[in-house]
């Protein structure tokens, strides 16, 4: 029984079918990434574990909660956090105060009104979001906008804004997208230690062969809205369907 | 101080200085000179300029925190003025309860509007104020006519219930038989002062809510309040839900605007649907943009810039015009008199759209930032303009500061 169980979801939009049943189980602690070529619904699929989009058939279990139906910020509170393909952050906001943001959601919930403290008595907060600068080695840009950061410290920004609601689950929407070498591997040795270092479960989407065969423990290909192969990376290489499905079969 | 760093201690002290001040600094010039035309401290002009303060801290708690842009304002504002001219109709003329029926009805209201409204964002929620801003007016000027008086205004007549009125109840607005138009005035030299119990009055409630929107702005609701403004989509897969934040904001935004006509009402028991029409709305927006949206004291400038330039600047009509320019020969004194005449008295909107359409331009940060920029010009140092913390950057995205003084 893995911690994100996918039975049986497809998904229509008007003539074309973007998910047609899809049957995934990630498992707990593990990196589980979500490969094929564009458009084989990886990124649909990702929005149906999220409440982005509601699937028309099948569920979506994680922990054994049911997340059909609910809304973005109640998966969130369940446990899952997620990563935009383009980061997205408080670019009006300072560094620190986008990661105190998570940090107030996780302790007070999705609503509340909290407008008796000042921000600097919230002390609790202000550690753990300092120790989470520390964590991303982004501290002394502590007081910078959000706005003025390198493309790849705003996705080190957007992680530690995740990590710090200690998700059980990270979803990962093609994190090193448009990223030069040195940042690729810059978020690859990242999210390796984040791995190392925390009960963590990731699923990536990825396109990057690179970065999916330095992570993943487990691989799903997925090719015209369905599942093709499932297996470890070694397996994954040389798998005829898989290169089938990104080459085309020759005639 | 009261919960606020140094920084927005001095500026609640500047603010309270500066209201408590007030009739010296609006009255600079002898009232029998040339310039006596320029004052404002009359009592009824600096009731306004305070009331209408209130007015734009209110809604940018909304907009400046949030970035939703009311268009309907106006109409918690009018709702304010009517709810408390009817507890002068009912009870008496004390104006605690007119006040806070204000108060009420207004936040009841912009929980109603607030809800609908919120479901959409961007320019189809502007719209929707703006509708049902619309919508309160035309009610009011005819199907509410029982309640609202219609076109001639809701104002109180001598023979209306007034329950809680004893023989000798004072019978022009008061707060416990403390008169509202009681105003002691001080001569000293060719000097003219007006001290009024009114005026005073709104600033003390001036001075309450702007120290609330301190405390909010500086607060972790107000730093979910700029998420919104920011990055609505993050907050959600954050798990904030952010309709119920926005929604507290537009409701307490709303009170404030009710509170403003409870005010408008208690200097002048009278209410009018004019004051719920959308140009009403989109002077506060212009205040608050005037200012500096999302800037602590912004609102303020702005809505006393505008009030002023309404009340003095509409004064200056040709016959004035005519008088100063008298040095010049006759054809060239027509010509600049004609010329000046499109800007002042009634052309005063031109003057206003001008400012506006300049402060827009060249100060996106509205007065606020202008003033900031003279203060580096003068060269009153980087660190002490920082300190002084009207920077816009400081205002509009507080430094969280770090934890040593707990």
């Amino acid at each position: 029984m893995g911690i994100l169980e996918v039975k049986n979801v497809s998904k229509r939009f008007g003539g074309l079918q973007a998910l047609g049943d899809v049957n995934l189980s990630v498992n707990e602690n593990t990196v589980h990434a979500i490969i094929g070529p564009n458009g084989a619904g990886k990124s649909t699929l990702l929005n149906c574990f999220v409440g982005k989009l509601i699937p028309d058939t099948g569920s979506v279990m994680f922990n054994g909660i049911s997340l059909l139906g609910r809304k973005p910020h109640e998966i969130n509170q369940l446990g899952v956090s997620r990563v935009f393909q383009t980061p997205e952050i408080f670019s009006d906001l300072t560094v620190f105060e986008n990661v105190m943001i998570p940090c107030f959601a996780t302790r007070d919930g999705a609503f509340r009104m909290n407008a008796i403290n000042s921000m600097t008595a919230e002390t609790s907060i202000i550690e753990k979001a300092e120790k989470m600068l520390l964590d991303v080695n982004m501290q002394d840009k502590r007081n910078m906008h959000a706005a003025s950061l390198s493309r790849g410290d705003k996705r080190r920004l957007e992680m530690a804004m995740c990590l710090s609601q200690d998700p059980k689950l990270l979803l990962l929407d093609e994190p090193t997208a448009g990223m030069a070498r040195a940042d690729t591997n810059n978020t690859i040795d990242l999210l390796k230690e984040i791995k190392a270092t925390r009960d963590i479960t990731m699923a990536i989407i990825e396109h990057d062969m690179h970065v999916v065969f330095s992570l993943a423990e487990r691989i799903t290909v997925m090719a015209q809205g369905t599942p093709i192969v499932e297996d470890i990376p070694e397996n994954i290489k040389g798998h005829p369907k898989v290169q089938e499905a990104y080459l085309g079969t020759a005639h | 101080m009261l919960g606020l760093d140094k920084r927005d201690t001095l500026l609640l002290i500047i603010v309270s200085v500066l209201a408590i001040l007030g009739p010296f600094i609006l009255n600079p010039f002898p009232s029998n000179s040339a310039l006596a035309q320029f004052n404002a401290g009359y009592p009824d002009l600096m009731q306004r300029f305070v009331i209408f303060g209130i007015l734009a801290i209110g809604f940018n708690i909304l907009f400046g925190l949030t970035g939703y842009l009311s268009f309907g304002h106006a109409a918690f504002l009018g709702v304010g003025s009517y709810s408390a001219v009817w507890m002068f109709k009912l009870l008496s003329m004390n104006i605690l309860p007119a006040i806070i029926l204000a108060v009420v009805v207004a936040a009841v209201f912009s929980v109603v509007i607030g809800y609908i409204s919120l479901r959409r964002s961007g320019i189809y929620f502007s719209i929707l104020t703006l509708a049902f801003a619309q919508m309160s007016y035309n009610l009011a000027y005819s199907v509410l006519t029982p309640i609202t008086n219609g076109e001639t205004g809701l104002q109180v007549y001598t023979d209306d219930p007034q329950y809680l009125m004893g023989p000798n109840s004072s019978t022009v607005t008061n707060l416990f038989g403390l008169e509202m138009r009681t105003t002691h005035s001080l001569d000293l030299g060719g000097w003219e002062f007006h001290f009024n119990v009114g005026y005073y009055f709104c600033v003390v409630m001036l001075l309450l809510t702007f120290y609330l929107s301190v405390r909010i702005f500086r607060s972790p609701f107000g730093l979910m309040l700029k998420a919104i403004k920011t990055n609505q989509t993050r907050l959600n897969y954050t798990g904030i839900n952010t309709r119920p934040y926005a929604l507290t904001a537009f409701v307490i935004s709303g009170a404030y605007a009710g509170l403003a006509g409870g005010l408008l009402a208690a200097m002048d028991p009278l209410a009018g649907p004019e004051r719920m029409q959308w140009t009403a709305s989109g002077e506060v927006v212009i205040m608050t943009i005037l200012g500096g949206a999302g800037t602590l004291i912004g609102p303020v400038l702005g809505a006393g810039a505008i009030k002023y330039l309404e009340n003095i600047f509409s004064k200056i009509n040709e016959n004035v015009l005519q008088d100063w320019f008298s040095f010049l020969p006759h054809d060239v004194q027509e010509v600049v008199v004609w010329i000046f005449a499109r800007f002042t008295g009634e052309g005063w909107h031109l003057t206003l759209g001008l400012m506006f359409m300049l402060v827009i331009i060249f100060l996106p940060g509205g007065l606020v930032e202008g003033s900031q920029r003279i203060m580096r010009l003068v060269g009153i140092g980087k660190a002490k303009g920082k300190s002084s913390g009207q920077g816009e950057d400081d205002e509009h995205h507080p430094k969280a500061t770090p934890h040593v003084a707990e």
